[in-house]
């Protein structure tokens, strides 16, 4: 038996809307009345689904989401300035929506929460009619919400999700990616780190307790470690955890003399304040001044650790201080909107919108599986990541990787980083059966497009 | 019938035609009017509302009966979804194993808990039950990862291969029973209204009868009755030489297979679980469904659970740009104005606007949404009676 996840909307409106006609329907019937594929848009009109965390802990990057969703759909409609639409190396967007259709959209919220995202993607697609899924701010909701698209037949663009596993061991042929990874953190990193403090460091790790901490400790230890460090120990710390103090103590009594902290949002914060607290920064061990290291960065993570954040260095996907057009076009067009410059999750989620609208555009059809094939291997420059390649074989985005590191003379709340290198994307390009992604098992599956 | 006096029959028969009809009474707005925004007639949400409808069924029998009120009970409902996906995993995808094997997993694992918790009663009773479910969230979270799937949870993949199915290389296996998918509907249009009919539901929907019918016939057999008296007064209880510990714990051991029960519906409506099932906000959520229903009464939990849900799904799926579609008729001052008062209560709103439903029906209804129903009730009876010409109505000269 075929399933038959039904577009509410377009069935009714296709239907003809006569008085008691009950259909049954089977994936055949289906195929045949709506183009065979889940929430085919009819009449003027296509329903994008933006699934962010309003509420919880990622609530404040949420917000930055939901925010740059709605200035991308401004954009498509031919709203405001056009933002990045003119730098766009793809033509095909003119302002009057996704293949002539006019955008609309639904929000729900994530909570954070497997299952409260699930629920929430889920009525956006059963009962508003969504064709597309996008958002998130974990990659626990990531991984959870693209395989729900799949099952339903639907494309999931990912918003800030950095774990390996979202287009590594749980990669699927509905779901991309514009963020980049631990992986390319950890790639990035290494060179930088080992040009700026050595090659014969010894590092600690203390790694959130969760998967995503797993990936990205994996990810820098292997990268630095073929730099030719050595890893002292790495320590798993609870995800609840406020105090560090008890983590960061044992750190002193070993002879490492660099201390990675492999935490993200709140975690971070703590962590990094508590260090630094501890006089670690002014520590010489080895004869070498001590140094701390964060993956990832984020805007809100460098406020709220305030002037703990100076000189460290960590990676980041994008930073409004881009001096390239599109990320200039952008940033003016989030600033004059809001009055402050837009986040990286902000920048990755305003992009995935523009680059599933063009997709569809170029495959001239909302069919999910057309779409896919349009994003496989596409190659694009514009965006403000420079050229940009979206690979077919894992769904994941190579483009250049920012290594920056917190300003020490900030000159407002948002001027927190400065970049110190891009790092160029071959340096962070692996193959897609890579260990860290799943090894050969990993695999996209086939396409669904739900009828 | 089936045991019940006719009060109890005619409730039973109330809530079956009420959950056999929902796909009708939860979608009353047309599709392409403003306010089909409330229609709550999709499958994954009539499937939520009877899950935890169960779920608040089976935390009745504990709290509502002896008292014990259990702020871990999430706990129970984890450990059943992961029964349930581990049964898909491996066994078949047919979803009758996955939730038998959550029922008794969780019920095992009720019986581990209940039996150290239930050496304490009132507040230290809670605590312990509240430890052992962020015992469990903690250790599903991190430390169980091999098992659990860590923060990323578990769903069932393209590599997974059940004993008992013959799924094509590459295919992902979907639940079912004997063939019938969870997912499929039947559309019902009539004029502008349309409504699904989910087996997945259906099968839920039975499923929560089921319970409800056992629910009933334990708050009516002389088993409820004891643990009545464990809730009047426990310490008389023990005087009489009676050991009131097995009849706790039983009900313990029950409560936690109706949340294994729910834990396993879940799984089998939609193949994944994560470990945020069991983190303490959503022991307390159970809590509340009971309480803003009505603690102790038959339907009541039930009701909150709908209650809970509806605003979760609904509520926070309305921003401001509906809003502004709403109120689009009115001159732009006023609009804005209107939408600026209920912005708070919408979106991410919806806690604020389910915490002040809760404090309204804690100070005004102690007896939750069904002493709201009761009042009314009362008031349209006695209305009634006044209808009625009666001798003492004209007074007597």
């Amino acid at each position: 038996m075929s399933k038959s996840d039904l577009s509410r909307r377009g069935v009714l409106k296709a239907g003809a809307a006569g008085l008691a006609t009950p259909t049954i329907f089977t994936g055949a019937a289906w195929a045949a009345s709506h183009a065979g594929f889940t929430n085919a848009p009819e009449g003027d009109t296509v329903t994008l689904g933006f699934n962010v965390p309003q509420t919880g802990p990622y609530a404040d990057e949420g917000a930055d989401e939901l925010r740059a969703y709605e200035l991308a759909v401004e954009h498509l409609n031919g709203g405001g300035d056009g933002g990045m639409i003119p730098t766009f190396s793809s033509k095909t967007l003119e302002g009057n929506g996704i293949l002539g259709k006019k955008v609309e959209y639904v929000t729900g919220d994530t909570q954070t929460k497997s299952d409260a995202a699930r629920a929430s993607a889920k009525s956006m697609i059963e009962k508003d009619g969504a064709i597309m899924i996008t958002g998130g701010s974990s990659s626990g909701v990531a991984v959870a919400v693209q395989a729900l698209c799949q099952e339903a037949g639907v494309i999931f663009m990912a918003g800030l999700t950095h774990s390996n596993d979202t287009t590594g061991k749980d990669r699927k042929a509905n779901g991309f990616r514009h963020f980049f990874n631990s992986y390319m953190s950890g790639a990035a990193l290494a060179p930088v780190l080992s040009n700026a403090y050595g090659a014969d460091r010894k590092a600690y790790h203390l790694t959130a307790d969760y998967n995503w901490g797993y990936t990205t400790e994996e990810a820098v230890k292997q990268a630095t470690e073929a730099m030719g460090w050595e890893t002292v120990n790495a320590v798993k710390t609870p995800l609840t955890q406020t105090d560090f103090s008890s983590y960061i103590a044992p750190v002193l009594q070993t002879d490492a003399d660099v201390l990675v902290l492999n935490h993200y949002g709140g975690n971070m914060v703590n962590s990094l304040t508590n260090a630094v607290q501890f006089g670690l920064r002014d520590k010489l061990v080895n004869g070498k001044q001590f140094e701390i290291v964060v993956p990832l960065y984020s805007r809100l993570m460098a406020r709220g650790a305030g002037a703990n954040v100076k000189g460290i260095f960590g990676s980041t996907n994008w930073h409004w201080s881009l001096p390239d057009a599109g990320s200039q076009a952008f940033t003016r067009s989030f600033g004059t909107k809001y009055g402050f410059p837009p986040s990286q999750a902000a920048h990755t989620c305003y992009v995935q919108t523009l680059l599933y609208a063009d997709a569809v555009n170029r495959a001239g059809s909302f069919n999910p599986c057309a779409v896919a094939e349009a994003l496989e291997d596409f190659e694009f420059d514009g965006l403000g990541n420079g050229p940009t390649l979206y690979r077919g074989a894992d769904h994941q985005c190579f483009k250049d990787v920012l290594v920056v590191k917190g300003k020490e003379n900030p000159t407002s709340e948002f001027d927190l980083l400065e970049i110190v290198e891009v790092t160029p994307v071959a340096q962070v390009t692996y193959p897609p059966d890579h260990p860290q992604m799943g090894g050969a098992e990993a695999s996209l599956g086939s396409c669904n497009p739900g009828a | 019938m089936f045991g019940l006096n006719s009060k109890d029959t005619s409730l039973l028969l109330v809530v079956a035609v009420l959950t056999l009809l929902a796909p009708f009474i939860l979608n009353p707005f047309p599709e392409n009017s403003d306010l089909a925004q409330f229609n709550a007639g999709y499958p994954d949400l009539m499937q939520r509302f009877v899950i935890f409808g169960i779920f608040a069924i089976g935390f009745n029998i504990l709290f509502g009966l002896t008292g014990y009120l259990s702020f871990g009970h999430a706990a129970f409902l984890g450990v059943g979804s992961y029964a349930a996906i581990w049964m898909m995993k491996l066994l078949t995808l047919n979803v009758i194993p996955a939730i038998f094997m959550g029922i008794v997993v969780a019920g095992l694992f009720a019986l581990v808990v209940g039996f150290v918790s239930l050496r304490r009663s009132g507040i230290y009773f809670s605590i312990l039950t509240l430890a052992f479910a962020q015992m469990s969230y903690a250790l599903a979270y991190s430390v169980l990862t091999p098992i659990t799937g860590g923060e990323t949870g578990l769903q069932i993949k393209p590599i997974d291969r059940p004993l008992l199915s013959n799924l094509e290389p590459g295919e992902i296996g979907r639940a079912n029973l004997f063939g019938i998918e969870m997912g499929n509907s039947y559309l019902l249009n009539v004029g502008g209204w349309q409504f699904t009919f989910n087996a997945g539901y259906y099968i839920a929907a039975v499923v929560m009868l089921i319970a409800f019918y056992i629910s009933i016939r334990i708050f009516r057999s002389p088993f409820g009755m004891m643990l009545r008296a464990v809730k009047s007064n426990q310490n008389r209880l023990n005087y009489t030489g009676l050991n009131s510990k097995p009849y706790t714990l039983a009900a313990f051991v029950i409560s936690g297979m109706y949340a294994g029960l729910a834990g396993g519906l879940m799984v089998a409506m939609d193949t994944q679980v994560g470990p945020e099932r069991m983190f303490w906000t959503a022991s307390g959520e159970v809590v509340l469904m009971a309480i803003l229903g009505g603690v102790g009464t038959l339907i009541g939990p039930v009701l909150g659970a709908g209650m809970i849900k509806y605003m979760e799904n609904i509520l926070s799926k309305i921003n401001d740009a509906i809003l502004h579609q709403w109120f689009a008729f009115m001159p732009d001052g006023l609009e804005n104005f209107k939408v600026a008062i209920i912005h708070p209560f919408i979106g991410k709103g919806w806690h604020l606007t389910l915490g002040i439903v809760f404090m309204l029906v804690v100070i005004f209804l102690p007896g939750g949404l069904v002493e709201g129903g009761q009042r009314i009730g009362r008031l349209f009876r006695r209305k009634k009676r006044k209808d009625k010409p009666s001798p003492d109505a004209t007074p007597a000269e």
